[in-house]
């Protein structure tokens, strides 16, 4: 399998971070996308006609929307990652691919826009971000009301990797999470899970301290 | 004051990808517009004024007022067999020092660059060497030395890695490292910031590099990777200024390139996006 990659694209991250999670192999073709727009050159629209990336290329098959390429490697790799245990996972499933397309739409070209000097109306984008994320709010604080987390399942699936990194780089397009604690908490279980790896603005959890012992002598003389 | 800010040159685009319609843009708060000519030549004027313009090291250079010579030479970019590498744009909403300072940071790289240009434990910044070089008017720091798990594209596993920092404007600096397949060779990296507002910026990083292995787009990757690791944190740094004047933070020995920087450009009044007394 190629993946069509570039290292500050989230949809490209997508689905690198699923192949680690998965500990699913796949080969990089890193793509000139900024500064050199490769992906508008006709070679790569030979490939991918819309001039998107990611591109997942499995001998003849070719898949170019980041929700497609996560539901073949799941099939392929981890079949619950899919999240089809019954009908109702697995349009719930569904609905998160579909709904990940807004997180791209509005935070996502927000990003563009703040960083690498794309076009677009952005107080409207951060608008419209701000509206799904609200809606992912909303909808995982209704799961953790019920003991989860994750956003259509008990477990982590797909749905979770479409909409967990354009939500948690909103905040390179201006629009602060800090108001989405039930976000917060989900890209932390997130970021907790074996396989994880980062991208640019995407951390990874640090270590947690050790328990807290006996107090020093020093604070110990200083309180009494 | 103000004119010594206007004198300097100014990175505001990348020759190559430069466009007959050209693009808007912004330099020390002034609208300025960036084309190429019908012959590719670039052109910048501001509010219907022509400004001084040159091409160097792949970036197209600009002033609002008159600058006294060419941009700084970087002398070792100009040898044979080098890939240089033209990373393209980041904006970043920050001040452009602290863009500067953050470059010249040493102790961040475990911790923001983590098993890349730094891992923990190995956590500790060498005592090395700062001046003022008065005769070239640059800010200089030798002989550092910190150990990276991965140096560059083209490293095989952690070295400890030497550096050299140069500060030869007040927006640009160029970095020279431990060259992992040509030891006898320092590696150059830049970065050239273009000053938007005095809380925003746009980088252009560029490097002359000997790497025989990595395509340029795997090298572009690399320091696009290096420096959106960066952004994220430039963005989160208090206050939005960077402060000339001590008495708001505690500096450490690892910080003494900083305060040299931070020395210099409050001895040349250069204050946009600085903030001159103590909070």
């Amino acid at each position: 399998m190629i993946l069509y990659d570039y290292v500050l694209s989230p949809s490209c991250y997508k689905v690198r971070l699923l192949a680690s999670l998965l500990v699913a192999g796949i080969d990089l073709r890193p793509v000139d996308f900024h500064p050199g727009a490769e992906h508008h050159s006709p070679e790569f629209r030979a490939l991918n006609p819309a001039g998107t990336i990611p591109v997942l290329k499995d001998a003849e098959l070719v898949l170019t929307e980041s929700g497609a390429i996560l539901t073949y490697l799941a099939a392929v790799n981890a079949h619950e990652w899919l999240g089809h245990d019954d009908p109702e996972m697995q349009a719930r499933v569904a609905n998160w691919l579909a709904f990940s397309q807004r997180l791209t739409a509005s935070a996502g070209a927000a990003r563009l826009h703040d960083m690498l000097g794309f076009s677009g109306d952005i107080d409207a984008l951060r608008v419209q971000a701000t509206d799904a994320l609200r809606e992912l709010e909303a909808a995982i604080h209704a799961r953790r009301r019920r003991g989860g987390i994750f956003l259509a399942a008990d477990r982590p699936t797909i749905a979770d990797i479409a909409c967990f990194p354009y939500a948690a780089l909103a905040p390179d397009g201006g629009v602060s999470l800090d108001s989405y604690p039930s976000i917060r908490l989900w890209m932390r279980a997130i970021r907790a899970l074996p396989g994880f790896i980062e991208m640019p603005g995407i951390h990874r959890l640090h270590e947690q301290m050790p328990e807290p012992g006996p107090m020093p002598d020093v604070v110990r003389k200083e309180s009494a | 004051m103000i004119a010594t800010m206007q004198d300097h040159w100014y990175p505001v685009a990348l020759a190559s990808k430069l466009t007959r319609s050209g693009r808007d843009t912004l330099l020390l708060a002034q609208p300025i517009h960036v084309r190429a000519e019908a012959s590719g030549a670039p052109v910048v004027t501001c509010d219907g004024r022509v400004l001084p313009v040159l091409v160097k090291f792949g970036h197209v250079w600009t002033s609002l007022g008159t600058p006294a010579g060419d941009v700084f030479d970087i002398p070792e970019a100009h040898q044979p067999g080098r890939r240089l590498v033209e990373v393209g744009s980041v904006k970043v909403r920050c001040s452009p020092l602290r863009a500067v300072e953050n470059f010249l940071d040493i102790a961040h790289f475990p911790f923001v660059h983590t098993d890349v240009l730094g891992s923990e434990p190995h956590t500790e910044v060498e005592r090395y060497e700062v001046e003022i070089r008065d005769d070239v008017n640059e800010v200089w720091a030798t002989k550092v030395k910190f150990f990276q798990p991965q140096a560059a594209r083209s490293a095989q596993g952690g070295i400890t890695t030497e550096y050299m920092y140069r500060v030869p404007n007040p927006t640009c600096s160029v970095l020279y490292k431990t060259c992992p397949p040509r030891p006898g060779e320092w590696d150059v990296i830049t970065i050239f910031v273009q000053p938007l507002t005095e809380t925003t910026c746009e980088v252009w990083p560029w490097m002359a590099l000997y790497d025989d292995d990595s395509t340029m787009t795997q090298m572009i990757h690399f320091q696009q990777l290096i420096f959106l690791q960066d952004r994220s944190i430039l963005e989160n740094q208090l206050p939005a200024l960077l402060p000339l004047d001590p008495g708001q933070e505690i500096p450490t020995r690892a910080d003494m390139l900083s305060i040299a920087y931070r020395r210099w450009l409050k001895r040349h009044g250069y204050t946009f996006g600085a903030q001159l007394v103590a909070a």
